[in-house]
């Protein structure tokens, strides 16, 4: 029988914020940091079906939902890396997590929690996913035959909460998202895909799509890593 | 490592596949002539932001949108020729 999901919640900032939970019973509790914004929303399929094979080989894991995302009560704009890193760790320490587990932009926010082992598959900088989500709008606007640039668009978000590629981002955001960069941390595994993953960069894919074969390597991997390290 | 120029044609063939989910045998066998936007039905406005982010990290280039129009996008040799030309800035 396949492993049963089960939906919990951690408190953040007065509000219940949903995760995905698989394999609660294990001694291994392998709290996911997803990518973020819609590169999220891609991957989520696959990594769910990672999160099965993982309960499969007898390691828990749970997968986080971020304030603001999903089906979060928080608003968006008021978000920002801060306030995920902040949520990152409330989370951690509310359902007991003994490992951690990022994606893509989920690496810029991993850094609050040290004190368990931490693995990143292809971290991303917080600059090539604001300016992705930059070049989506100003594509979106020029196909409703508005004319917008980066500066202008740089110049309105110091100011105002603005709409980039489906996400109300506030000026904070914005902010911390052009210069962040993947932290150092002490207990990093780093795993690229390729090399360490077998499987298709499907942040990248505007159509959603899935990949059972890097779910089961990222299950194994995950699997064999969080065994041998120990938080 | 700086990208040397040849090296910039088999990074735009990865990307293709990798971004757009182009089937890697369909990327192989497109030559300079083979045309892009308008017939890959994977490539739209917003696969173009992906795309030409991706590009950036990975020739570690920047890319200026006021340098790209239309005929960018036109053909696998455009857009591989366009490429070399940041590159070699």
């Amino acid at each position: 029988m396949s492993p049963r999901p089960e939906f919990r919640t951690y408190n953040f900032a007065g509000h219940d914020e949903h995760v995905l939970c698989f394999g609660t019973g294990s001694s291994r509790r392998i709290l996911i940091i997803p990518p973020l914004f819609e590169e999220m929303n891609r991957c989520r399929r696959m990594l769910v079906q990672a999160m099965r094979a993982l309960a499969e080989r007898g390691a828990g894991s749970v997968l986080l939902d971020l304030p603001g995302c999903n089906e979060s009560h928080a608003a968006l704009e008021a978000q920002s890396l801060s306030t995920w890193r902040e949520a990152v760790v409330a989370a951690a320490t509310q359902l007991g997590a003994t490992h951690m587990a990022s994606l893509r932009g989920g690496a810029l926010i991993d850094d609050g929690a040290v004190n368990v082992p931490h693995w990143r598959l292809v971290p991303a900088k917080g600059s090539s996913l604001l300016k992705t989500m930059i070049r989506t709008r100003i594509a979106g606007d020029k196909e409703a035959g508005k004319q917008t640039s980066e500066a202008q668009l740089l110049a309105e978000a110091q100011k105002a909460p603005i709409e980039l590629a489906g996400n109300v981002l506030g000026p904070a955001m914005v902010a911390e998202l052009t210069n962040a960069e993947p932290s150092e941390i002490v207990q990093l595994t780093l795993r690229l895909l390729g090399q360490d993953i077998a499987g298709s960069p499907l942040w990248l894919r505007t159509e959603p799509q899935d990949d059972p074969a890097m779910s089961a390597a990222i299950a194994a991997d995950l699997d064999q890593w969080s065994a041998t390290c120990v938080g | 490592m700086p990208f040397v120029p040849d090296s910039v044609e088999t990074t735009i063939r990865e990307l293709l596949v990798d971004v757009l989910g182009v089937a890697p045998a369909t990327v192989a066998a497109m030559t300079d002539d083979t045309p892009l936007f308008g017939a890959l039905p994977e490539l739209d406005s917003m696969a173009v932001a992906g795309l030409l982010t991706e590009m950036e990290d990975r020739l570690e280039i920047m890319i200026d949108d006021d340098d790209i129009d239309g005929e960018l996008f036109e053909s696998f040799g455009s857009l591989v020729a366009f490429a070399k030309a940041k590159v070699r800035e």
